[in-house]
């Protein structure tokens, strides 16, 4: 060991190297990436749940139809949520990177009310559909409409979850790396979580009420 | 994975240290400027009010076209939205986001292309049944 360094010292001129076992210094960014990749995949789930609906969504069983059930100004109010609730994160980004941490829980907690204004339009849509008899067993339509809008709004309320979550984590411990990570990974979360429902009210909705 | 001329990647490399730039917790391609999210919410709005418009409307007569032109707008905004607020880039993480969602988007439109063309080509190649067969059968 001693030798080693003894000839280190004498006759190499070469600055040491130091390998970064802690990993510390990663230089691809793992998480974000492999965070990325789990986006992907929950896609290709969301491709699925387009697929059937795609497959089953003129399935009536002489059932209402999306044109009967659908309240196109609803979807829309409750796609204006969803869009507000990404620029409010947005602006949580903003903040973050700013170093700003009140900020940042305000927009965090801004864009948290947009999600839950976003589901609780939803849930009274689900509510009313099968308050009037349109529940999931009633056609093979509203079973693929109830699989592909459910899980877009379970999404949604575990996205709201891990924000809360965030916003208890950066209020106690700062924006620290890890938060700052964190952050990053539910921003490509709730962004994603958008891009899905331009499929959804575009697909669903406003295809589901042309004749 | 350094973008000296990034105008976003300044940000985060004062806490290793300045010679650690590009190996610190940031990626600088994830971070969008506030003209990013204005300019993406701006488009946002505009080309979600259009199909809601064109539906809501009654504007095209045709069925059919109107769900082409929703399509459209609604792949339009897809990328807007994986632009700028997704910060979607070629370079980010190396370009292995980028491949990762065209290698995606690929099997998305193999499953959702695939699907459709197979059902309905099986609901059109169905046997014929009458309504009393239909009752009758097992």
């Amino acid at each position: 060991m001693s030798d080693a360094i003894a000839l280190n010292a004498a006759g190499n001129a070469e600055p040491p190297r130091f390998y970064d076992l802690a990993g510390e210094h990663h230089p691809q960014q793992g998480t974000l990436l492999g965070f990325w990749i789990y986006l992907m995949s929950d896609l290709l789930i969301f491709a699925c749940l387009f697929a059937v609906y795609g497959v089953l969504g003129r399935s009536f069983a002489a059932g209402p139809t999306g044109a009967d059930l659908f309240d196109l100004k609803l979807v829309a109010v409750n796609t204006a949520m969803l869009l507000f609730s990404s620029i409010t994160y947005g602006f949580a980004m903003l903040a973050m990177q700013r170093r700003h941490v009140p900020g940042v829980l305000a927009w965090l907690a801004v864009t948290g009310l947009f999600g839950l204004a976003f589901l609780g339009i939803e849930l009274y849509e689900f509510q009313h559909m099968i308050h009037t008899g349109a529940g999931p067993q009633r056609s093979a339509f509203l079973s693929s409409f109830f699989a592909l809008v459910g899980t877009h709004g379970l999404h949604v309320t575990f996205g709201i979850i891990w924000l809360v979550v965030l916003m208890v984590q950066v209020g106690r411990f700062g924006l620290h790396a890890a938060n700052q990570r964190r952050l990053l990974c539910l921003s490509m979360f709730w962004h994603f979580l958008d891009v899905v429902w331009i499929g959804v009210f575009t697909y669903v909705y406003l295809m589901g009420v042309l004749p | 994975m350094s973008h000296p001329h990034d105008p976003h990647a300044t940000y985060g490399h004062d806490e290793h240290g300045g010679e650690h730039g590009p190996h610190t917790e940031h990626v600088e391609a994830a971070h969008g400027s506030m003209r990013d999210y204005v300019t993406g919410f701006i488009l946002s709005v505009i080309l979600t009010a259009i199909p809601f418009w064109l539906v809501m409307g009654d504007v095209i007569s045709e069925s059919g076209t109107t769900a082409l032109v929703i399509l459209g707008f609604a792949a339009v905004q897809i990328v807007v939205h994986m632009v700028y607020f997704l910060h979607m880039n070629p370079r980010s993480e190396g370009g292995w986001n980028m491949l990762a969602l065209i290698f995606t988007t690929v099997f998305v439109v193999i499953i959702l292309a695939g699907s459709l063309w197979v059902m309905f080509h099986m609901n059109a190649n169905m046997m014929p049944m009458s309504p009393h067969e239909a009752r009758i059968q097992p």
